[in-house]
């Protein structure tokens, strides 16, 4: 009878630290933690150091102190006697602002281009191409200084739109007015009753999805094609219309108008915000434009024909078989060009739009000297709009995810 | 047979007729514009509308580059020489040409020492860029950077002379202790390094324990997250304090006994040989041998780099420093070792969260504060610093992508093998790896080229500030922008499209191997 004799349990030596696998790796994490307390000393030490030495602390008392500067442009009520809290709070907007302009007409301009690479018709494939490579091989500070130039120098002077025989004339029926001060759009004013109207519109858009799951459930159910472009259409215009009308046009429109050296009246786009936001779409276009043509190469031509083979006409194979499919492909990459956006709009800074940067890493910073106070909030700033974009992304793009078994 | 044929039948022909030629519409270049612009109604108006932009265009654009004068004083000049019809004025890029490439400070005679530099650069970068060239190219590669640093700064030559061959010596150092010299030998050399190594380390954590306390003391106790903080800081002052004299003793020890494989201890060695050699022999040897064989350009500070030549020395210098940092960032953050992860992961998603411009605040306003009192670091090194670790975080994304795309199979192949962690990675896993990665890669690489422009955000006269300052800004040509920004972007352009050209083909070059 052999009995299994215990396992040899080793003494613990301490050269085991090392050459133990099941050791090492602890060794080393002790060891870089101790490096890291140590670079956080040095460091920490220095900082501490040389704030003393210049006489300055570390404190975010600022943020409440009195700005004292003025922002071109106001999403929220905001003079130069509020604190510098709600300067970065105006500045924070006004990235979002530009952010969103920029991300959606980048999405709109991406996929057109996207699609036209790949049209069937030579001409129009190779001015696309052009377009790609020309905007993504330039730096996007020359795109925003170009746009910026041009709607400072190129763009009417407000006085050219006076006299009989002026040089400049308004767009659109004399509601836009594009000078180098911006562009002046008419304002909508929300009369008495203006409310019922926005009920009725969102009345109808409600309206429109109950319509299609109708239209759906009858298609799934009963086998009827229910048509739902046109009366979506309808939906969408008629009821608002009627109900403008019944009120008497509560909702009216404010129209820019030249007053004195200026026009006056009506809702203003800064030049620097016109720049900032075509040349940031511009760019990151020409990115997404590759995404899309990427996406939609990567939907195999099998799938095209089967859908063809299966009778679907060459819209349907479109929006059924190759779309849903290239957009699990242009997605991820879409989140990333998103964020390149939000990132970018930084720049703002280089044509004078107050965004956060602007604001709170620029005139703030400079007129309190709180530098690394000043720094620190903007970074944590993008931090968050960088995290939350992608978070929100992500559970988009989860939900567009082939659902795998 | 043939006679009775001969007799029915009055002709037979015994030759081929040639094909007739294709309708007119079904060849040539009818067919095919007819198949690529006008092939159904919608196509047709497409390159109605594609035809009248490109029309547009070149009516607008043909004129202004006809017309063009290239030889003005001032922008007033340009336009009565212009007088009234539409035309660029080129001039200003003659008049503010060497601006334009090399800044406004750079001394004019040493031009050719940029432009050498340059030249110089594309042969050091060819062999890394084609696999077909001979490999002793790279030796020259690997001399560039001190040649080029040499040409750019000036000084003495003997300065990065005697850097390389300190850099030599220590390989050989490294090579001497771990190879070439006796076990007995290596035994009384790991006893020697393992004790200074020892005391030093329990010297600089008694310091780093000084500091923390120092740090505790300035940061005070009033309110809650002050007190937390001091808190910290003499909990951390108290382990460190506690750990000087064993972590001394262990490292110590652990170099000691790595006396037999002689691993860890000419690692150490060598480390130790570079720090000494850079305080106590570089300046010495150079500034001697400048005595006696005085080679010298005229030396330029830093701060007057601008111009094109500001992005391409940003470019490169950032580009080639960030893709090591970003390989050990990729390998950080795939480590199974939850601490070295955790800061890999917290470090590039910190960077990729925030914009670049913010970075180069930090290196503007920011880094002096953090760097001891007496050390004076130029604007151009803490802005290669930041913009090093900005796109280290983004390469080390895409390697990341390279690891993972790798299958099991590899690391299980080479842990089979016998083989340790940094002999699989370096002989098996990061060359697939990075072949995969190489298009990333160069992605990174020229978005970074292209964001080196936004160092004019922080008054650094690269080519932008160049144009936004000096030259927009002076009295001959205030307000010129289309033919300067134009400049501007097509120099950009030559540069990115070459590379993005240079990856596709690399991409085809590599993908052949899987078809």
């Amino acid at each position: 009878m052999t009995t299994l004799a215990d396992p040899h349990t080793e003494s613990f030596r301490p050269s085991m630290l090392l050459n133990d696998t099941r050791y090492r790796s602890l060794t080393f994490q002790f060891i870089a933690l101790v490096a890291i307390i140590a670079a956080m000393a040095f460091i920490g030490g220095n900082l501490v150091r040389n704030l003393t030495e210049a006489g300055l602390n570390i404190s975010y008392d600022f943020l409440g102190a009195q700005a004292g500067y003025d922002i071109n442009q106001r999403p929220i009520s905001y003079d130069s006697q509020d604190t510098h809290g709600r300067a970065a709070m105006v500045g924070l907007l006004n990235t979002l602002i530009v952010a969103f302009l920029a991300c959606v007409t980048a999405t709109i301009i991406g996929v057109l281009a996207g699609v036209l690479r790949l049209s069937p018709n030579w001409l129009v494939r190779k001015i696309m191409s052009f377009y790609v490579e020309i905007f993504r091989n330039v730096p996007v500070l020359i795109w925003i200084l170009i746009i910026f130039s041009i709607m400072i120098n190129a763009a009417p002077a407000p006085r050219d739109f006076r006299g009989d025989d002026p040089s400049a004339s308004m767009w659109l029926f004399d509601t836009i007015a594009v000078t180098n001060r911006g562009v002046y759009l008419p304002k909508p004013v929300w009369g008495s009753g203006s409310l019922l109207v926005v009920g009725v519109f969102i009345a109808s858009i409600i309206g429109i999805f109950m319509y299609r799951r109708y239209a759906r459930k009858q298609l799934y159910d009963h086998g009827r094609l229910v048509p739902t472009f046109w009366p979506s259409v309808a939906l969408f215009f008629v009821p608002v219309i009627l109900a403008q009308l019944v009120m008497g046009s509560p909702i009216s429109l404010e129209y820019p108008e030249l007053k004195g050296f200026n026009f006056r009246g009506g809702v203003t786009i800064l030049g620097s915000l016109i720049a900032l936001w075509f040349a940031l779409a511009i760019y990151t276009g020409a990115f997404i434009a590759e995404n899309v043509r990427a996406g939609i190469l990567a939907v195999s031509a099998g799938q095209t024909e089967a859908a063809a083979a299966l009778g679907l006409r060459p819209g349907r194979i479109m929006n059924l078989v190759v779309l849903p499919q290239a957009l699990r492909v242009i997605i991820p990459p879409l989140i990333s060009q998103y964020l390149n956006i939000t990132k970018n709009s930084s720049l703002a800074i280089a044509v004078g739009y107050m965004d956060l940067t602007g604001t709170l890493g620029g005139i703030t910073l400079l007129q309190t000297g709180r530098a690394i106070e000043s720094v620190l909030l903007l970074m944590l700033f993008y931090l968050i709009i960088s995290l939350s974009i992608s978070f929100i992304m992500n559970i988009y793009n989860n939900t567009m995810k082939l659902q795998e078994r | 047979m043939s006679d009775t044929h001969a007799q029915s039948v009055a002709f037979v022909r015994e030759t081929e007729i040639p094909p007739s030629p294709p309708p007119v519409a079904q060849a040539g270049a009818v067919k095919w514009v007819r198949e690529n612009l006008f092939s159904g109604v919608f196509n047709t108006v497409l390159t109605l509308i594609a035809l009248y932009v490109v029309a547009r265009l070149a009516i607008a654009v043909f004129p202004w580059f006809y017309n063009g004068v290239w030889e003005a004083e001032s922008i007033r000049d340009c336009r009565d020489q212009l007088d009234g019809a539409t035309g660029a004025c080129f001039a200003v890029l003659v008049d503010r040409w060497d601006h334009l490439l090399f800044g406004f400070k750079y001394p004019q005679d040493g031009y050719w020492r940029i432009l050498l530099a340059f030249v110089l650069l594309m042969a050091a970068a060819a062999p890394a860029l084609f696999q077909k060239l001979p490999r002793k190219m790279l030796l020259f590669t690997a001399l560039y950077p001190f040649l080029a640093y040499w040409l750019i700064w000036g000084g003495s030559l003997w300065m990065p002379v005697t850097l390389l061959a300190l850099v030599i010596a220590t390989g050989l150092v490294f090579q001497l202790v771990a190879r070439q010299i006796s076990v007995d030998m290596r035994k009384i050399v790991s006893g020697v390094i393992g004790v200074i190594c020892g005391v030093g380390l329990t010297y600089l954590l008694f310091i780093g324990a000084q500091e923390l306390v120092f740090i505790a003391g300035s940061v005070g106790t009033e309110g809650i997250v002050s007190s937390v903080a001091y808190g910290l800081f003499w909990l951390m002052a108290i382990f460190t304090f506690a750990l000087c004299v064993p972590m001394g003793i262990f490292v110590g020890y652990a170099i000691f006994n790595s006396y037999e494989d002689g691993g860890l201890v000419s690692v150490v060695t060598a480390l130790l040989f570079i720090y000494v050699a850079l305080t106590y022999l570089l300046g010495p040897i150079w500034m001697a041998l400048n005595g006696v064989f005085p080679i010298e350009l005229q030396e330029v500070a830093s701060r007057d780099m601008g111009g094109f030549m500001l992005n391409m020395i940003l470019g490169t210098v950032c580009v080639s420093l960030s893709i090591p940092l970003g390989i050990l960032l990729a390998l950080g953050r795939q480590s199974s070792m939850p601490l070295i992860k955790g800061v890999c992961v917290v470090f590039i998603e910190f960077i990729r969260g925030v914009p670049l411009i913010t970075l180069l605040f930090v290196a503007n306003v920011m880094l002096a504060y953090f760097l001891p009192p007496e050390s004076n670091f130029d604007l151009i090194l803490r802005v290669i610093i930041m913009i090093t670790m900005f796109s280290a975080a983004y390469i080390a994304e895409v390697i990341r992508g390279g690891l993972a795309a790798l299958p099991k199979g590899q690391y299980e192949a080479a842990d089979s093998l016998g083989l340790d962690y940094t002999q699989a990675t370096r002989l098996i896993i990061l060359p697939q790896a990075l072949k995969i990665s190489i298009p990333g890669i160069v992605n990174v690489a020229v978005g970074l080229f292209k964001d080196t422009t936004l160092v004019s955000i922080i008054s650094m006269f690269d080519l932008v500030g160049m144009i936004r300052g000096p030259i927009q800004n002076s009295t001959e040509w205030i307000s010129v922008y289309w033919e300067v920004y134009g400049f501007g972007a097509l120099l950009f352009f030559v540069v990115c499209y070459s590379i993005s050209q240079y990856s596709q083909w690399l991409e085809r070059q590599l993908n052949t191997s899987h078809r």
